[in-house]
């Protein structure tokens, strides 16, 4: 057990170092120089030669990475270009946002879709199961940011049950806060219902052909009992990697879904720092959510052994 | 009475071919697939050759239109045609996806092949290097890429496939290497043909049926994604007409105009479910686990 974890840590290391290099790179690839986008074009010659000094661009660029990556790990991302506010806290603060937004969806999505996949799959090629399948593929189908818009326009203009723009934070106003979320969080479980619907049903129809669900069968356990404690807590475990890889591409694509709903995420952070070139921050949200990514995905597999026995700890 | 010939064992021949099969009738999810699918084609071909008013052309007189007989589907903020725009929009989306696709597998393919061929140290660095270009979630890649390069059809094209071609890597280097031992495979080498001729002449056609699957995803994962850039202004920049773009530009009228946003998200969604329902009955056929 702690030589597994320990193995999959280290494995995870080379990654993220990997990982570290390439955000490194993508912002010393960009055109230009950094001091100088720091400084504008007004800045003398002087003032220009000790800002690229300070930010260590007069290093060989190993040196510069060794630099930068010492103090990433000390919790250091810099500085915005625009406002000079410390990155850290930044991206964290707005972090939360979209977080929180992502995990309540995804938990949401999963409990419906689980059963109801394991339905589909338990009367495979039914009425019910072909109804799971249509409306699944059709979810799966439909762009998050349209769905979104679509929910602002029935919601928010023609019945006006909820507001269209702005965000306070839960703790200012908690109820006003849901009147904000609850539009964002309703589009995306939809969005994700679809494709964690169709792999609970898939891995479901496998499991259910299995020896040992006719064995259960055939020591007399009833179909509820066959279906939700041996079929469903196997068929999980294929179930849990693509909810760990939804929730990391949520986080990495949920700035269009923040544009919708004018949300302060970290993908809107990110969209707009692209555009004011504000180059500290836009590594630091690269870098932060990539990490979030890997360690989602980590925890997904140290999970995993939970449900399929089969995989050795 | 002749005696039959001896037949040659099975271990001898090529890669081993389905025989054909009987035509059935193909199922719902392939039919109604490729009728959005050939629908969408038209669209696209059609948009190159004509549309019912010129795209581009401004008409501030006419702006923000419900759909009429003279514009079907109302005009937009400029009063250009939707439905020409869209038109090129479906042109514009399955262009980049084309091109993007093409790429991933030109570029996955050779280096998976590379991967699997070589073994050692070439393969373990490319792994590696893979696997960390997995790690980091296609979207995001895209996303800073995209700030690198700047706003540009191309520009999408080469981020997204930079961003797919780690997938195609692994399924054709995990293909490859499942197949290296297999009988066929041995007895290619042992009648002494090359590694590499039994490389290409017998392991690379059997990566064709994964990645066909694979790349049928894909399609559909860039014109979401292509869509996405361009909805948050960071792909096809305007005035050429993408769904995305046109998605994007349709929000501030959202309470006024609500049709502008219906149409360019209707054909987003329309594509996705072509490529997921083609995708689905190529998967079924291919990998027939699934069906009954």
């Amino acid at each position: 057990m702690f030589r597994f974890i320990s193995q999959r840590l280290a494995m995870s290391i080379p990654t993220l170092l990997l990982i570290s290099l390439m955000v490194f790179a993508i912002i010393r690839l960009v055109p230009g120089d950094p001091a100088l986008l720091m400084l504008g074009d007004m800045a003398d010659a002087h003032s220009l030669e000790v800002a690229r000094a300070s930010l260590g661009l007069d290093q060989p660029l190993p040196m510069q990475f060794l630099i930068w990556f010492k103090a990433v790990l000390s919790g250091d991302l810099g500085h915005s270009i625009t406002t000079n506010e410390a990155v850290l806290p930044l991206i964290l603060d707005r972090f939360q946002v979209s977080a929180g937004i992502v995990l309540v969806s995804v938990l949401l999505a999963a409990l419906i879709a689980v059963p109801a996949g394991l339905l589909a799959a338990w009367k495979q090629d039914s009425a019910l199961d072909f109804g799971v399948v249509s409306t699944a593929t059709l979810l799966l189908s439909i762009p998050s940011f349209w769905l979104g818009l679509l929910l602002l326009y029935a919601f928010g203009i023609k019945l006006g049950w909820l507001p269209v723009v702005g965000y306070v934070s839960f703790g200012q106003a908690p109820w006003q806060a849901l009147s904000f979320i609850v539009l964002p969080i309703v589009t995306l479980t939809l969005v994700e219902l679809g494709a964690i619907t169709r792999m609970a049903r898939a891995s479901a129809i496998e499991v259910l052909r299995l020896e040992y669900i006719t064995h259960a069968r055939a020591k007399g356990l009833s179909e509820r009992a066959v279906l939700w404690r041996h079929a469903l807590r196997n068929s999980f475990a294929p179930t849990l990697t693509l909810i760990g890889l939804i929730l990391g591409n949520l986080l990495s694509g949920i700035a269009v879904l923040e544009t919708v709903f004018t949300l302060p995420g970290i993908g809107r952070l990110m969209v707009d720092a692209i555009y004011a070139r504000d180059y500290p921050v836009l590594q630091g949200c690269l870098l932060l959510v990539t990490f979030v990514y890997v360690l989602v995905n980590l925890l997904v597999d140290l999970l995993y052994p939970l449900f399929d026995p089969r995989v050795k700890l | 009475m002749n005696k039959p010939l001896p037949v040659a064992p099975e271990v001898l021949l090529p890669a081993p071919v389905r025989a054909p099969r009987a035509w059935r009738v193909p199922p719902l999810n392939a039919l109604i697939g490729a009728f959005l699918l050939g629908l969408l084609l038209i669209m696209a071909a059609l948009g190159l050759v004509w549309t019912p008013h010129d795209p581009l052309a401004l008409n501030l007189l006419a702006r923000l239109q419900a759909p009429t007989a003279a514009h079907w589907l109302g005009t937009d903020e400029y009063g250009r045609d939707v439905l020409s725009r869209l038109m090129i929009g479906a042109h514009t989306s399955l262009w980049v996806s084309v091109l993007t696709v093409s790429m991933a597998i030109v570029a996955g393919t050779f280096l998976g092949l590379l991967a699997g061929f070589l073994r050692g140290w070439v393969d373990r660095g490319l792994m590696m290097i893979n696997d960390a270009l997995l790690a980091f979630p296609g979207i995001l890649l895209a996303l800073g890429l995209m700030a690198i390069i700047g706003p540009s059809l191309y520009g999408i094209v080469f981020a997204l496939s930079l961003a797919y071609t780690p997938s195609v890597v692994r399924v054709v280097r995990g293909t490859v290497l499942s197949l290296r031992e297999k009988e066929f495979v041995e007895a290619s080498r042992v009648i002494g043909n090359s590694e590499l001729y039994t490389m290409l002449r017998h392991i690379a056609p059997n990566c064709v049926a994964p990645v066909c699957v694979l790349a049928t995803s894909m399609f559909g994962w860039a014109i979401l994604a292509e869509s996405a850039l361009s909805f948050l202004g960071l792909g096809v920049p305007p005035p050429a007409a993408t769904w995305g773009n046109m998605l994007a530009a349709s929000r501030p009228y959202i309470a006024t105009a609500s049709w502008l946003g219906l149409f360019p998200g209707v054909c987003i969604a329309m594509a996705l479910l072509a490529f997921n329902l083609c995708g689905d009955a190529l998967r079924d056929r291919l990998d027939p686990r699934m069906s009954k």
